[in-house]
């Protein structure tokens, strides 16, 4: 395997935020890799560097061999980008939005006819080709989105967070043709604050938070930093008080984490079924309901808790 | 080059599909040119310009023969179809005539006014020239200023055939053909001749320039479509500049600069969709103005460039607006704002020749003044190269105002790098 990116130290500093504080990775030609984090880690910043949209504040990165701070357009060529926001013009359909795209990877004549009626395919929009994207569903517009990316069948294909917002049917669809085009040779940089996403497609992940990347290896790689624990979520009602659970069940002899969010709590421990006893006891102490209990093997999750003491979710 | 072309057309495309903008682009100023045609009484005589013959009062106490040529002229078979003239003899009562909205203008010849343009007696000291007065009824600004250029362009020929009468003498007098004693004679005759001449051949307002031209009718409404249309061609290029933000906050600004097309060329192709969208706008008005009014515009070369120079000057406005805002609903809020303020102050719905000094020099900010004054030419019958002003005027606008919004561009970029 080649390496496709490679980049070094990114820095990129907003007025006086630091977005990214020295980010360095590479992906290899045909893998997927995912940066994985909460919303304001910094992947969108660092996407946009990689990209060219914005110019890093120290740092560079090569992309296909070129870099990005002298040579922007050699780079532009060689990816291809799905941004966060569906950036389609509404009042065009999906084959005038294709057909717009397309020239202005350079696309023309019966080339471009013939790609756009290709991506249509892809996307599973021929059918609705002519319909204007105002008219069409989340999902559909999602699918339009990822389509603008794959017109000039770039070498290396940046995702940034392309599932937010959309029923789990189009995420689905969505998450499959990512290993399709993975499949088919396409180098793929994936953004998520979904665990199951990086887990399910990625060959390796990075970890980024607060503009730093944390961890970076396989998925295996990564849950060995966590040992052997094991996650137990409890799902408790919306009205009861998770943070004062969790730091009640921090005291219980085992226990090596534990944190709340929303309507869980998440505890790790070295063996789950040791400590379920005390947590239910716990729980009734408090008057707390247990509405249902998970326990997991050492995944993604555990490992951004284990690396910040936070959830993904925070 | 190719993709500028491509991202502007996709503007234009983009626009013409947006009903509200088309509403304001199209419908608003078609229905306000036919409301004001309503208030202004442009409809409704079926004569040959389609308007109402102007009512004007004519006193002549001159006793010389230009008085009688400015007299006769108004009373002629060539006016009959514009104006409908009354004379009478008191000036004050024809001013209470117009101050009672009974007539658009009364125009006041004053004794002594051919003698103070040509004397009787030549070598006498030269003295002041006694001036016709135009007393204008404001509420009705088309119908007097129709007179006022009736009588601006008598007095335009009065003027060029008196310099040309005394340059004559003095070189006949100078090359001893004539005696001092028969200069007197001479003068006389020049000045029955010059009025003779005056009244022959109508003012330049009722007639083409160019010999061999059909006669050529001033419409009212001629001065009313395109002003309208200017007003709205504002609104065109501030909705393209809030095009420009609101594509950078959907994102495809964004998408576009990280496709391979250089930074400039997506910033000239979007000012480019902003100006193909104007031009398209002014054809479509002034071609569906001749179609559903009649309406004369002149000649069809100049108004084209007259078009592209105001959309040229009115782009200039919508990009340095675009420049100095940072969300596209202040650009239209400011954009709306700006569209009438010019609106008013370009003459849109006031003529400005009779504002005073100070408005009519702040006028010239707009493209709707100077766009109003080559439509204007070409309405009573100038050609394109009568457009000099407007045109010089309209370019100078557009160049500085988008040197400007590049230098602003350029201090705080669409897309933060």
């Amino acid at each position: 395997m080649s390496v496709i990116l490679e980049a070094k130290d990114l820095v990129k500093k907003h007025d006086d935020l630091l977005a990214v504080k020295g980010i360095s990775f590479d992906i290899q030609a045909g893998e997927i890799f995912s940066l994985l984090g909460p919303n304001g880690a910094g992947k969108t910043t660092t996407i946009s560097m990689l990209s060219t949209l914005y110019l890093p504040t120290s740092g560079s990165a090569t992309i296909g061999g070129h870099s990005i701070l002298t040579e922007p357009m050699e780079v532009r060529k060689v990816i291809g980008i799905v941004p966060q926001e569906i950036a389609l013009y509404e009042e065009l359909s999906a084959r005038e939005n294709l057909v717009f795209w397309g020239q202005m990877y350079g696309l023309s004549g019966k080339a471009l006819k013939a790609r756009v009626d290709e991506v249509l395919e892809q996307i599973g929009l021929t059918d609705r080709a002519k319909g204007r994207i105002k008219t069409f569903s989340g999902g559909m517009k999602r699918r339009v989105n990822i389509g603008v990316g794959l017109l000039h069948k770039p070498r290396l294909l940046f995702m940034d967070e392309p599932t937010v917002g959309i029923d789990p049917q189009s995420r689905r669809a969505i998450l499959d043709s990512v290993k399709e085009l993975n499949r088919q040779g396409m180098t793929v940089l994936y953004t998520t604050h979904y665990m199951e996403e990086a887990a399910e497609l990625s060959n390796r992940v990075g970890i980024i938070d607060h503009g730093e990347l944390i961890a970076l290896g396989t998925q295996a790689e990564l849950t060995r930093q966590v040992g052997e624990n094991e996650t137990l979520i409890l799902h408790i009602g919306e009205d009861e008080d998770a943070l004062a659970l969790a730091g009640a069940l921090k005291r219980i002899p085992g226990v090596m984490q534990a944190t709340a969010t929303d309507h869980e709590v998440s505890v790790i421990a070295r063996q789950a079924e040791e400590i379920l006893a005390p947590v239910v006891t716990q729980a009734n102490e408090r008057g707390i309901r247990i509405h249902s209990i998970d326990i997991r093997e050492p995944n993604l999750e555990a490992v951004f808790l284990h690396l910040t003491g936070r959830a993904l979710r925070d | 080059m190719k993709k500028l072309f491509l991202i502007g057309m996709k503007d234009l495309k983009l626009v013409f599909r947006d009903r509200t903008a088309l509403t304001f682009m199209l419908l608003a100023p078609f229905l306000l040119t036919v409301a004001l045609g309503f208030v202004t009484g442009s409809y409704g005589s079926g004569n040959a310009s389609g308007i109402e013959q102007i009512p004007v009062l004519v006193v002549n106490q001159d006793e010389g023969e230009l008085g009688t040529a400015l007299a006769d002229l108004f009373a002629s078979e060539d006016l009959s179809d514009l104006v409908l003239t009354t004379q009478v003899s008191d000036p004050a009562e024809a001013r209470r005539q117009v101050d009672a909205d009974a007539v658009a203008a009364a125009i006041i010849i004053p004794a002594g006014f051919t003698d103070s343009i040509i004397p009787p007696d030549p070598s006498a000291p030269a003295g002041e020239v006694v001036a016709i007065e135009v007393y204008k009824n404001p509420t009705r600004p088309v119908g007097s200023g129709v007179i006022q250029s009736i009588v601006e362009e008598f007095l335009s020929r009065v003027e060029t055939g008196r310099v040309g009468g005394e340059v004559i003498l003095t070189q006949m007098l100078t090359a001893g053909l004539i005696t001092p004693a028969e200069v007197n004679s001479l003068v006389a005759d020049l000045a029955e001749r010059q009025a003779l001449a005056v009244e022959a051949e109508p003012a330049l307002s009722l007639q083409a320039s160019d010999a061999g031209e059909q006669q050529q009718a001033f419409d009212p409404m001629a001065y009313m479509a395109p002003g309208m249309a200017l007003m709205f061609l504002m609104f065109t290029v501030s909705n393209g500049g809030r095009s420009i933000l609101a594509e950078r906050a959907l994102g495809t600004l964004p998408r576009l600069f990280v496709s391979p097309t250089h930074g400039a060329q997506v910033l000239i192709g979007k000012v480019f969709g902003v100006y193909l969208t104007g031009v398209m706008q002014m054809l479509i008005l002034v071609g569906a103005g001749s179609v559903l009014f009649g309406l004369q515009w002149g000649d069809p070369l100049g108004v084209l460039v007259l078009i592209l120079a105001a959309v040229f000057a009115a782009t200039g406005w919508g990009m340095l607006i675009t420049a100095l805002t940072r969300t596209p609903g202040q650009v239209a809020a400011i954009g709306s704002a700006i569209m009438l303020t010019f609106g008013i102050l370009g003459g849109s719905f006031i003529q400005v020749s009779i504002m005073p000094d100070w408005y009519q020099w702040l006028s010239r900010i707009t493209p709707n003044s100077w766009g109003l004054d080559g439509f204007t030419t070409l309405g009573l019958g100038g050609n394109l190269g009568d457009l000099g002003a407007p045109l010089l005027g309209l370019a100078v606008m557009g160049t500085v105002l988008t040197i400007l919004a590049v230098l602003f561009f350029n201090r705080r970029p669409l897309v933060k790098k």
